[in-house]
């Protein structure tokens, strides 16, 4: 992974390179429903957050405001400084925040390879003409050796290389999220934001994407998971905001949110 | 079971392996065997013959110019629908805009129905091009801010207000009148002639046109005399015709080498993704919206081009050439080749023009010709009814009287029949990697 081993994320000002997610205020309404309520929360370069909440709690719609998924009816939402509430999926992504989704949405009639492929920004044979002029395709041919060498490495770090030539839709749940998020990192991500990572995946390939999340945070990643596995949440992030009805309602680290009452409560005594 | 049936499989296998080697292989072979069906239904209609080779090249070009036309729109549609999902319902409208653009630019303004500005050509079948690129642009905007449904809705609303548009005889008068160009309206206009015809109104036809003119030895048995008869083997408007069609071949391939390249490429595996999900395309860093309206005009600039080289070469234009039927074969033509695949798409267009499309005529044209048939009835109850005394004549009579009706009957079985059994179409289960490169993972030397 030495490429995208070597990109940490960009220092800008002391205080947006600490913290490159913001969110302040964040609200969505569905009609007469308000699914997130008045949320503020930032997450620390270099961690692991969790996002927890009961069912329902708007964790899901919370990801979809910050990844433009879903415009916010009120509230912004700052990546690195720079307020980034309405923008487009593509231009939020394109900035370095990139997401993986609940259910995994590998691109089932593409093979492994061309999802990893699709992944890269800055793609010279994206441009029509270049991808058709005889004269032009040199540079995109060039570039896509380039890029070959390193979906390999990516596909070698996931340890999914054996599957490289498969369509994805034959892979299994738990193999799919692996796709994702490798298909993530070929994007040179500043952050990733993975929902429910762990969701369908059998305890090996569990073990295996931990491992990955660590070796990457040791790499000076920065994540923000959403989780329903308490224990994933409680051994791996260094800390957790929990959200209920839509508002946040404990944001510390694991052992405050182990101790905090309202946390219990809201969870209606499930062991934390 | 002898030695010769079991080894009869292998050879057979090994021969279909060979085809499938290379695309060149598995078209040829498609189109080798068309041909040939063709030239067995035309001898069992008329016989062994001299005459018959006239014949069997007439099936041919017709077939041809046919396979052309809808490869050329097949491979278009498979841009938009094939990898983009974008669906596409109005393919006739944007072949339409291709064919009277180009008429309004080129015809000459003294033609008799629809005048034009009789500007060259070439200008004509840019502007063609340019004017359903336009059009397209026009209909892709607001369909892109909605669901992808909406697209199938606007496009075939569009293709239908174009159609009617230019059968509009109040909207030709007022053009012919202000800007001098006009569509004829339901009169048709006439177009200019195919730029190959000059050949064979020159000395140049005539000597080719002898070429294929042969001198047969002829007995008179009443005068006991001997002479030669000539015998055309190919009559120079087959002939004129086919030089039309190799120009329209010749396009194909560079439409085909085109949409290849773009299929193996990045710019195509962004497509594939925006079929695939284009939530997920986005969310890696991709603007879908250009990508979908920069293929949009594309796909309809070439079916465009597509209008002008097919409908446009027959010297003149009538709107009820561009109803859906047309965008509904062009789908059909896809669905057996493939979605999704280049090859797909022109295998598709030969096995539709020629056993869907032209074949069903043939057949009919062989039963009326070898069973004599007494007139048709005019009702259903009048063709059936006889059967109960098992005289099938009136049957069959009705039948190839209405052979075009049955037509339709045949594409929705064969339709019914691929959706169930082969999905994918003929090729469409293959896998196109959708990469400038091959991605297999570099062997280093260790």
């Amino acid at each position: 992974m030495s490429d995208a081993t070597t990109t940490p994320p960009a220092e800008t000002t002391t205080e947006t390179a600490a913290t490159p997610l913001r969110v302040e205020g964040l609200e969505k309404r569905f009609g007469g429903i308000v699914a997130v309520d008045d949320a503020s929360f930032d997450v620390k370069a270099g961690t692991v957050t969790g996002l927890i909440g009961p069912n329902g709690a708007g964790k899901s719609t919370t990801f979809n405001c910050i990844t433009g998924a879903l415009t916010p009816t009120d509230g912004e939402v700052y990546f690195q400084g720079e307020k980034i509430t309405g923008m487009r999926p593509e231009q939020i992504a394109n900035r370095g925040l990139v997401r993986t989704f609940q259910i995994a949405r590998a691109l089932s009639e593409m093979t492994v390879l061309e999802n990893l492929m699709l992944a890269p920004k800055a793609q010279q044979g994206e441009k029509l003409w270049r991808s058709v002029v005889p004269g032009a395709r040199q540079g995109v041919v060039d570039q896509e050796t380039e890029l070959r060498e390193r979906v390999w490495e990516t596909l070698e770090f996931f340890e999914i290389d054996h599957l490289a030539y498969e369509k994805a839709e034959n892979l299994s749940g738990g193999q799919q999220k692996l796709l994702e998020m490798s298909r993530a990192m070929m994007t040179e991500p500043e952050m990733l934001l993975l929902d429910e990572p762990m969701a369908g995946v059998n305890p090996t390939l569990e073990d295996k994407l931990l491992d990955r999340i660590h070796s990457l945070r040791e790499d000076g990643y920065t994540f923000l998971l959403v989780e329903h596995d308490m224990d994933v949440i409680m051994e791996e992030c260094e800390r957790v905001i929990v959200m209920h009805q839509g508002s946040i309602l404990a944001d510390g680290n694991p052992d405050e949110i182990r101790d905090n009452e309202q946390v219990i409560e809201a969870y209606l005594g499930e062991d934390i | 079971m002898t030695a010769s049936e079991a080894t009869q499989p292998g050879l057979r296998d090994r021969f279909i392996g060979w085809i499938e080697q290379s695309d060149r292989r598995i078209v040829l072979a498609t189109v080798a065997f068309v041909y040939g069906v063709f030239a067995i239904l035309v001898i069992l209609e008329q016989g062994l013959g001299l005459g018959t080779v006239n014949s069997i090249f007439g099936a041919w070009r017709t077939i041809t110019f046919l396979f052309a036309a809808y490869a050329l729109l097949t491979l278009a549609l498979n841009l938009h629908w094939g990898y983009t999902g974008m669906f596409n319902i109005g393919v006739a409208g944007f072949m339409a805009v291709g064919v009277y653009t180009m008429g309004l630019l080129s015809t000459s303004p003294d033609a008799l129905s629809g005048q034009g500005l009789g500007l060259p050509l070439p200008i004509g079948i840019l502007g063609g091009m340019i004017a359903a690129a336009l059009v397209g642009l026009v209909a892709a905007i607001p369909a892109l801010r909605v669901s992808a449904d909406y697209l199938a809705i606007v496009t075939l609303g569009l293709s239908e207000i174009i159609r009617l548009s230019a059968g509009s005889r109040t909207l030709s008068n007022w053009t012919t009148n202000t800007f001098g160009a006009g569509t004829g309206g339901g009169s048709g206009m006439d177009l200019p002639d195919r730029p190959t015809d000059f050949i064979f109104n020159s000395s140049i036809g005539e000597s080719i046109a002898d070429v294929f003119t042969v001198d047969v030895p002829r007995i008179d048995m009443l005068l006991f005399e001997f002479g030669n008869r000539e015998v055309t083997l190919i009559s120079s408007s087959i002939l004129s015709d086919f030089v039309w069609t190799f120009v329209m071949l010749l396009v194909l391939a560079g439409v085909y080498w085109m949409v290849r390249r773009i299929g193996y490429s990045p710019f195509g595996r962004v497509l594939k993704a925006i079929r695939e999900d284009e939530l997920v395309a986005q969310s890696l860093g991709k603007d879908t919206r250009r990508f979908k309206i920069k293929v949009f005009m594309l796909g309809c600039a070439l079916m465009g081009l597509a209008g002008i080289l097919w409908q446009g070469s027959q010297g003149f234009a009538n709107p009820n050439s561009y109803r859906p039927v047309v965008t509904f074969y062009a789908f059909i033509a896809l669905i057996i080749g493939g979605s999704g695949s280049n090859t797909g798409s022109v295998v598709g267009s030969i096995l539709f023009v020629g056993l869907l499309f032209e074949g069903p005529r043939q057949v009919g044209a062989i039963i009326s010709a070898r069973l004599n048939l007494a007139d048709a009835p005019g009702t259903f109850d009048g063709a059936v009814a006889p059967l109960a005394q098992l005289d099938v004549t009136p049957f069959l009579a009705y039948a190839v009287d209405n052979i075009a009706p049955l037509q339709f009957v045949l594409l929705g079985v064969v339709l019914i029949i691929i959706i169930q059994k082969r999905p994918d179409g003929v090729l469409g289960d293959r896998t196109e990697t959708a990469a400038a490169i091959d991605l297999h993972k570099e062997e280093t030397n260790e």
